[in-house]
């Protein structure tokens, strides 16, 4: 079938283990203040069948070591995303799904794509329910409903928290790690900070920049790392 | 022969006659460890470094020279000993007496030495430019004298450029390793022999012969009196670690006294020197310290290494070159890594004297290296942006293993290969030639019209040009080229041989050798992105008033070169091909084989300026991208679909060399130190794999090479990779800096 695709990035070296190209999907739930990606919020992106893009990828199988989906968010695209691991998984990469989660509700309607998928990058964008919606205009709740699922599930889970002033505050960080630390299978926990990189996108799209502040400071970042016990 | 010197050396063939190759590997022992073992450099190699530095910085200060000779030509043996601090060093010699004083060399051309003495504020001994303009004649008055108006004509109009006429072809690299093993005794005494196997019918190929091998032989005896002259017997061969590292240094800089060339290359010899220092380590006559002592003065050395040039040749080749270029790593034919601890040694000296663009630390990848090497290597990449990779996979089954990289790109085996270098045909500017039937688009004759170039032609006389057409004329230009470049070499060639012979590198050579025909593309990316315009969107041919094509109207997108897309790669992987069967099918002086190389040097900059409007976009005056880059910015699909497009290129149809430079931000390489060290030893892994000859790795930030271009002072250790070399930042002008600036520089949200 069909995916709904915003970019591809062949030489993909931040979103999960070793080299891996990375597709962009095209969608999502979500409006986070800090996003760097705003084009793919909605819309027609190039419409690609899962096996032409495999072929796009093996053009690169000597540097990669795996595929992941990014987005936008994936879980949108459930169906695309299993055609395209089990093509990933015939050509012997790994898969990654770079995702909030935000879509799971409980259900098993993602457990055939969860099973073809390595490692889960799991976006936390805030422990706090309140602050959540603040932040990307939806509650957490969901969120940390499927790390819990992934977890019992016994799937590796990449943990990502971009920081910014909205989430630079201790006691919300200690609060997500005591979370983190209730989850079984949590092999990395990556912090992000927040950077003005995607702004330029925000003009060309006409969007006004939502936030004024400046990216947190290296010692920031380090005291946060420390916090959530990144690696 | 039997001598103390080889006690605790399995013997062999190369005892008998020389034979380097046979003697490594019967002797040498792989590492496959990692760098842990190394050692900080010594309190005497820092003095002199600071030494080394604070004369840098005074030569910066004093305009670019800090002193010059200018009455004695430089020979072997014009000057005595010199020394930075005789009391610190443990390796010596220098070009001339004074560190950081530039010889005189008027050998390649008497106009050149004067001009370039004359930039920097000094005056030529009248004497002198007397003797070599009245009674001995140069290597560049030879080439004038013979060149045709034809030629003449294509050099100016710089579609021929940078060829070696002025100045010293340089790219032959002499087997210094032998004046350690053999000592020079031994290696006149095969000479000698050699040359009585030169007898017969006395025609003028047998003369020269007998004259060449004269030549080498007093060469070698001259470098043994300046041997003398630092109180050192090289007659001999080397009885420890240190003589070795010492006897190999005098080698090279006999070399460098004797010949201004273009890139004066080392060779591979690390590997070569470990067997020595491994021995000695097991005697206990050396320490770890003192073994990193040896290579990093060795090092320091060979980073000291100057020339006297024009300012215009800064320019063309970026800050000051002079590719001191030294192999390292890269698979035996047994299928032992030639992986050293003094690989690890050598590559060190960027940690112990910071990061310098000399010696061009080129290491041979192959995907078989040991594992903890390639992280080494990808390590200090990452840190010091000083290191290039070539694939040994590539060059081993054509060259053997023991081979080495002369200049940029280039491989050869040593002391059995040499090459005449041809610097390089610009294919974009042809391609304008094609359309314009041979008239320079920018150009004027006596008259103020158009000059004509190449013989008269026919161009292209339609408003939209038409693919099918312009490829079929372009071809007819391409034959013009590629027949007057050749043809243009072996005159040069000719002449360089006759009035500027390199003997000392060729006494280090067999007497048998192969020779290269090094000849080269400039504006390949250009010309097939042009080509890709007129095939896939509209162009229309813009005239002036002679009707000349000017400039052109281009509707509608086209695939671009560096994005991994066949429409466009496979037009420039037929435009290699084609070049290369065009000069395959010429006469090629003494024999040699004809290559091609993709190589721009820096010299991209200063091809753009003389290269009128192109198809592409591309505005007139522009650089062209170096080597076999694509297009500054035209690669938009991520660096692995960059890199696939250079890796499309024949290598069998440019054996000489295909050079790609790559920029990537550190972030980009990955999340931590660990993943990004990983990922670019993956990279190269890959590049390679799929056929990709040469990277240049740069890790940086467009940032920090604007601070730099600021704060100059800040930065004075500053290495970034080029085409095929490196540079100090520094040292580059403004126009070449903002071009290294505006390059595509990899990097991701």
């Amino acid at each position: 079938m069909k995916g709904n695709i915003h970019s591809t990035e062949s030489f993909g070296t931040v979103d999960g283990p070793s080299i891996r190209f990375v597709v962009f999907t095209m969608g999502c739930p979500l409006r986070c203040r800090y996003c760097h990606n705003p084009d793919t919020w909605k819309g027609e992106g190039m419409q690609i069948e899962a096996k032409a893009l495999m072929e796009e990828i093996l053009k690169y199988r000597s540097y990669i070591q795996g595929v992941t989906v990014s987005g936008g968010e994936p879980l949108l695209q459930p169906k695309f995303c299993e055609e395209l691991f089990t093509l990933c998984k015939q050509n012997g990469l790994d898969t990654a799904l770079d995702t909030s989660g935000y879509p799971f509700d409980g259900t098993d309607k993602f457990d055939a794509l969860i099973d073809l998928t390595d490692y889960f990058l799991l976006d936390i964008k805030h422990i706090d329910e309140e602050k959540c919606r603040s932040i990307t205009g939806k509650g957490a709740k969901n969120t940390l409903a499927f790390a819990k699922y992934l977890s019992d599930k016994g799937k590796t889970i990449w943990i990502r928290h971009v920081l910014f002033s909205g989430t630079d505050n201790d006691e919300d960080l200690k609060r997500t790690r005591a979370f983190i630390d209730t989850l079984k299978t949590v092999e990395k926990v990556q912090v992000l900070p927040y950077h003005t990189l995607g702004k330029s996108k925000y003009e060309k799209l006409g969007i006004p920049y939502p936030l004024t502040e400046e990216p947190p400071s290296k010692e920031r970042i380090a005291h946060a790392k420390e916090i959530l016990g990144a690696n | 022969m039997e001598t103390k010197a080889w006690e605790g050396f399995v013997p062999g063939a190369w005892q008998q006659s020389v034979n380097v190759r046979d003697f490594i590997q019967k002797n040498y022992t792989p590492y496959e460890g990692n760098g842990d073992f190394l050692a900080p450099a010594t309190e005497d190699t820092k003095k002199l470094w600071e030494i080394v530095c604070d004369l840098s910085k005074k030569e910066r200060e004093a305009g670019g020279v800090l002193k010059a000779d200018t009455s004695i030509v430089s020979t072997l043996t014009s000057h005595k000993a010199g020394y930075l601090d005789k009391s610190l060093e443990k390796i010596v010699g220098l070009q001339t007496d004074e560190p950081f004083k530039r010889s005189l060399q008027p050998f390649g051309g008497i106009k050149m030495a004067e001009q370039a003495l004359g930039m920097y504020g000094y005056e030529i001994d009248p004497e002198v430019k007397f003797i070599f303009t009245h009674y001995r004649k140069t290597h560049n008055q030879g080439v004038y004298d013979a060149y045709t108006p034809e030629m003449r004509a294509a050099r100016k109009a710089h579609i021929l450029t940078g060829l070696p006429d002025t100045y010293g072809r340089g790219r032959i690299v002499g087997d210094y390793r032998r004046v350690a093993l053999y000592g020079i005794d031994f290696l006149i005494a095969e000479k000698e022999q050699d040359k009585k196997k030169k007898v017969g019918v006395m025609k003028p190929e047998l003369v020269r012969d007998r004259e060449e091998l004269t030549d080498q032989i007093n060469a070698l005896k001259a470098l043994k009196e300046m041997a003398l002259s630092y109180g050192i017997d090289i007659s001999r061969p080397a009885e420890n670690a240190r003589e070795a590292v010492q006897f190999l240094y005098f080698g090279y800089l006999g070399a460098v006294k004797d010949q201004n060339g273009a890139a004066m290359s080392i060779g591979r010899t690390s590997t070569f020197l470990d067997i020595y220092i491994e021995r000695d380590l097991k005697a206990g006559t050396i320490t770890e310290s003192e073994a990193q002592e040896l290579i990093d003065q060795y090092v320091m050395k060979l980073r000291i290494v100057k020339f006297m040039r024009i300012k215009e040749y800064n320019e063309l080749f970026s800050g000051d070159p002079t590719w001191v270029t030294e192999s390292v790593g890269g698979m035996g034919e047994d299928g032992r890594p030639l992986v050293t601890k003094n690989s690890f040694r050598i590559l060190h000296t960027l940690d112990n004297l910071g990061p310098a663009p000399e010696p061009n630390l080129t290491i041979l990848w192959s995907e078989q290296l040991p594992e903890a090497f390639k992280r080494f290597c990808a390590d200090l990449s990452i840190r010091t942006s000083a290191i290039q990779y070539e694939s040994d996979d590539l060059m081993r089954p054509l060259m053997g293993d023991d081979y080495c990289i002369a200049c940029c790109v280039s491989c050869m085996r040593v002391g059995k290969d040499m090459q005449f270098f041809g610097a390089r045909a610009n294919l974009a500017k042809c391609l304008l030639y094609a359309i314009n039937g041979g008239k320079d688009e920018l150009l004027k004759d006596k008259n103020g019209k158009p000059m004509q170039v190449s013989p008269v032609m026919e161009g292209i006389t339609s408003d939209v040009l038409d693919f099918d057409e312009v490829m079929e004329k372009y071809d007819k230009m391409m034959d013009w080229l590629a027949d007057l470049y050749v043809n243009v070499l072996n005159l040069i060639h000719y002449m360089h041989d006759k009035y500027s012979y390199e003997a000392l590198e060729m006494a280090l050579h067999d007497t048998e050798v192969r020779r290269f025909f090094a000849t080269g593309i400039a504006g390949l990316s250009c010309a097939v992105d042009s080509l890709s315009a007129i095939k896939y969107a509209k162009v229309t041919a813009i005239r002036d008033e002679d009707g000349l094509v000017v400039d052109y109207k281009t509707e509608g997108d086209f695939p671009k070169y560096g994005n991994n897309d066949d429409r466009v790669d496979e037009l420039a992987v037929n435009l290699v091909n084609s070049f290369m069967e065009k000069v395959r099918s010429h006469y090629t002086y003494r024999d040699s084989v004809p290559t091609t190389s993709i190589l721009t040097i820096t010299s991209n900059v200063v091809y753009g300026k003389k290269t009128g409007n192109t198809p592409d976009g591309r505005r007139a005056g522009e650089p062209l991208a170096p080597g076999a880059n694509p297009m500054h910015g035209r690669d938009t699909h991520g660096a692995l679909a960059s890199l696939e497009s250079v890796a499309k290129l024949p290598y069998l149809n440019a054996r000489d060399g295909i050079s790609n430079t790559f920029s990537i931000t550190p972030v980009s390489l990955g999340s931590d130190k660990e993943s990004a060290n990983r990922n670019l030893t993956r990279m190269l892994d890959g590049y390679m794999k799929n056929g990709g000859h040469h990277l240049n790795v740069n890790v940086f930030n467009r940032e920090m090479l604007l601070d730099a271009q600021k704060h100059p002072e800040l930065y004075p250790q500053l290495t970034i990779r080029v085409s095929g070399y490196a540079v100090n930042f520094i040292k580059l002008t403004k126009e070449q800096q903002d071009d290294v600036i505006s390059r595509t520089i990899h990097e991701h949200l």
